[in-house]
């Protein structure tokens, strides 16, 4: 096997991902690290310009309250935000959290304005809001510009501020001195022979969440064409886990209704347009379910009805035999014709309409245009199917997956202190390793600009950490990262000693691609763990089955190949999207409810149940190889 | 719908390290052939078809084609993106062609200063709640907190 270096990059603050939260970090991080003379270091799977969900740009930012009044309407405070999202997750989040995210979202939203982002405006310059939360821009360079915000101030730093790029972390580094802390972390270059490890204080993970643990709908060449990006692969949820810290929710994954195959946006044609969703025969399904939406009392009555329940309702259509789901974009169109008489005026707005129709999807699902372009339909005359896509892990929207985090001093109960052994805000379980964005669990509705304003929040909260603990140096033995370095590498090695055993080195009985284990994971989550195969419905003895089926692939790491870097990364993204998917099926079995039934119900346990009104937690001990499930308490601040 | 270079146009990005293709791709999917000095998608089925590389292509020579699982052929988004906007050209499959301009930033590329125009930060203020620009640029005079 060929010889890889190893560089030691020593610093005091380590943020892992340069996504939304990672560039919020890298911001905040450098503005308080100059007066206290302290080091950051960012690293990057990719190129920060285009890295992470953002990279294709967006076309709204999806939370912003306004509170200072500036809004063309829907002016809210942070009170408010925090019973929405309570009520849409059906009455289970950390309202702390939440609420934090919400009373600090409106300064990040500030900055992208002055960084150049175009935020559509009124006359008055008053934010143009097009929902409760919504605010609309012209996001495609949006990445590009949080990117460069990120890199201008890490620049102030001088030799104290390192970016880091095309590097995959793969494991945390442990404390030898003290078993609960993270002191960096361990990874290679995607593109040289070399191995990296980072010694620090306090380390951020900022990975985003994960795409792929489900099985996609598309299989072949639309594999990666999936909602998320493929390249979010749950390393924050695997190395939070493998570091012994406590995941939350993670059964209450996100399952996106959108225009069909190319999985287009539709926020903006339900808020903006107002555009009509009928099922197949024309008929509602929106309401169309009544007494079945009842048994979700209280949450199905409140306004607006909890995102999960929508896609139940979506769920009993098809179950009835009415899908598919039809968005009207044409009866917008026709909407305007029967509403303006005055032609000229007509005229602008159908102009009007038809360029943000198709900016919303040139703007973040580009494919989505193309579907339309390559089906001969012009939504200004014809409809287009909707379709309930993969189940994903995406901890800032509508859903709860992420870390079990701590609250700011000021607003988590008392009873969720004795989680956190050194209280610090957005720190997990684990001294030194804090999260953000879709990092932090039961914290939902972040989007893009609350991910961002988490990971500026994270980021101070660390470096006061880093700073309260100066004198701190990392205790990590040679012989550990020998070890972890020989681990990391071992795919390569593997594909090298044994690939000649056969005539392809595609099918070899001593080793499994990482393309294989992973279509192995899909299928198990896909058919038992509550995917779209199943149409979201699991049971008790479907999850039963998948563990059992599970265990193997987590036996089967050890013969995970590679044949260059490129595939080495592949394999330890199979690995990360592997313990996530324990995690989602652990919880699942734990869970005695269906509390989220248009993200997943248990066909034995399909009600909701206030008896079961609680967290549900996993944490795992990487030594003994030991899976344990708790609970714990929904205690509200509002 | 995966990502593809036009054999034509691609010069590899000559007497660079890297292509800009294989700089810009979030999912580390574009390779050079060093032989041939043209760039390719080594993984076609893990293309998100963000467009990056289109986007990023200084011979405008990659595009992207229709996942052939959903997609009938025939059909084109084409951008050219600017400093200040970007212009779009939707081919239909009928051959129907639209084209829309859209804004991508207020303000010249590399000119962000984002730790400007505000007071440098204070060791003491470490203990508050208080972010960068805050409360200030919220046009609030306090950070709220719970009541």
């Amino acid at each position: 096997m060929r010889e890889f270096a190893t560089e030691v990059v020593e610093t005091d603050v380590l943020i892992l991902g340069g996504g939304m939260a990672g560039c919020g970090a890298a911001v905040e991080a450098a503005y308080w690290a100059k007066p206290l003379g302290l080091k950051v270091t960012l690293v990057d799977k990719a190129a920060i310009d285009r890295s992470g969900p953002v990279a294709m740009g967006l076309s709204a930012l999806n939370t912003y309250m306004g509170m200072d009044g500036k809004v063309t309407e829907n002016p809210r405070m942070p009170e408010r935000f925090v019973e929405y999202v309570t009520n849409d997750q059906c009455g289970l989040a950390r309202q702390d959290l939440v609420y934090d995210v919400a009373r600090h979202v409106d300064s990040t939203v500030r900055h992208f304005d002055k960084w150049g982002l175009p935020i559509w405006k009124d006359e008055a310059g008053n934010y143009r809001k097009s929902g409760e939360w919504q605010v609309m821009i012209s996001g495609e360079s949006y990445k590009i510009i949080v990117a460069e915000a990120a890199k201008n101030a890490m620049a102030t730093l001088g030799d104290k501020g390192q970016i880091l790029e095309r590097v995959m972390i793969t494991h945390l580094l442990k404390d030898e001195k003290e078993p609960n802390r993270v002191c960096g972390a361990i990874g290679f270059s995607v593109r040289e022979d070399k191995v990296y490890v980072f010694k620090a204080k306090a380390t951020i993970a900022l990975m985003g969440g994960a795409v792929h643990v489900f099985r996609p709908r598309s299989q072949a060449e639309g594999f990666g064409r999936s909602w998320m990006p493929p390249f979010v692969t749950g390393s924050i949820y695997a190395l939070v886990l493998q570091a012994g810290g406590e995941l939350t929710q993670m059964d209450v994954t996100f399952v996106p209704p959108r225009f069909k195959d190319s999985y287009g946006p539709v926020g903006t044609f339900f808020l903006l347009f107002k555009t009509p969703a009928t099922n197949a025969y024309d008929g509602p399904y929106v309401g169309a379910y009544p007494s079945e939406l009842e048994k979700w009392a209280p949450y199905s009555n409140a306004k607006p009805c909890p995102t999960t329940l929508r896609n139940y309702e979506m769920i009993l259509c098809a179950k009835e035999g009415k899908s598919p789901w039809i968005m009207h974009t044409n009866r917008v169109a026709e909407r305007f014709k029967k509403e303006i008489t005055d032609q000229k005026e007509l005229k602008k707005k159908l102009r009007e309409y038809e360029s943000e129709a198709w900016e919303d999807f040139l703007d973040m699902t580009i494919a989505g245009a193309t579907n339309w372009a390559a089906h001969n339909v012009d939504p200004l005359e014809k409809p287009m199917e909707l379709q309930l896509s993969d189940t994903v892990f995406i901890g800032s929207h509508a859903c709860s997956v992420g870390s079990w985090t701590c609250g700011a001093e000021d607003l988590m109960p008392k009873e969720y202190a004795d989680a956190f052994p050194e209280q610090y805000n957005l720190m997990t379980t684990v001294n030194g390793l804090f999260t953000a964005g879709c990092g932090v669990g039961a914290c939902a509705h972040k989007f893009s600009s609350g991910s961002h304003v988490q990971g500026r929040i994270a980021a101070k909260s660390a470096l006061k950490y880093a700073n309260d603990k100066k004198a701190y140096v990392p205790t990590v033995s040679d012989a550990t990262i020998g070890k972890l370095k020989e681990t990391i590498l071992k795919p390569l090695a593997l594909y090298e000693e044994k690939r000649a055993y056969t005539t392809s080195p595609d099918v070899n009985p001593n080793y499994i691609s990482p393309h294989n284990f992973l279509f192995r994971l899909q299928k198990i989550m896909g058919e038992y763990v509550g995917g779209w195969e199943t149409l979201y419905g699991t049971n008790d003895k479907m999850l039963e089955i998948a563990l059992w089926k599970l265990g193997f692939c987590g036996e089967d790491i050890e013969k995970l190949a590679a044949k260059d870097l490129h595939e080495l990364m592949r394999a330890w993204e199979s690995v990360h999207r592997y313990y996530v998917g324990e995690a989602c099926a652990r919880t699942r079995l734990a869970r005695k409810e269906s509390r989220w039934p248009g993200y997943y119900y248990k066909v034995d346990y399909l009600k909701l149940d206030e008896n079961e009104k609680h967290f549900i937690n996993v944490k795992f001990d990487a030594d003994k190889k030991e899976w344990k499930v708790l609970e714990r308490p929904m205690i509200p601040i509002i | 719908m995966p990502s593809y270079v036009i054999t034509e146009k691609c010069d590899g990005c000559k007497g660079q390290d890297k292509t800009a293709c294989q700089y810009i791709c979030p999912n580390d999917l574009m390779i050079l052939d060093k032989e041939k000095m043209k760039a390719y998608n080594q993984e076609p089925t893990y293309c998100w078809e963000c467009y990056c590389c289109v986007k990023i292509c200084p011979q405008q020579a990659m595009d992207v084609r229709g996942a052939a699982d959903f997609m009938p052929l025939g059909a084109a988004s084409t951008p050219l993106r600017g400093s200040e906007d970007i212009m779009w050209t939707i081919t239909f499959r009928d051959g129907r062609i639209k084209r829309f301009k859209y804004p991508t930033r207020t303000t010249p590329e590399g000119s962000i200063k984002p730790l400007e125009g505000f007071s440098e930060a204070k060791v003491a203020d470490l203990a508050d709640q208080c972010l960068l620009g805050e409360p200030d640029i919220m046009g609030v005079k306090k950070l709220p907190t719970k009541k």
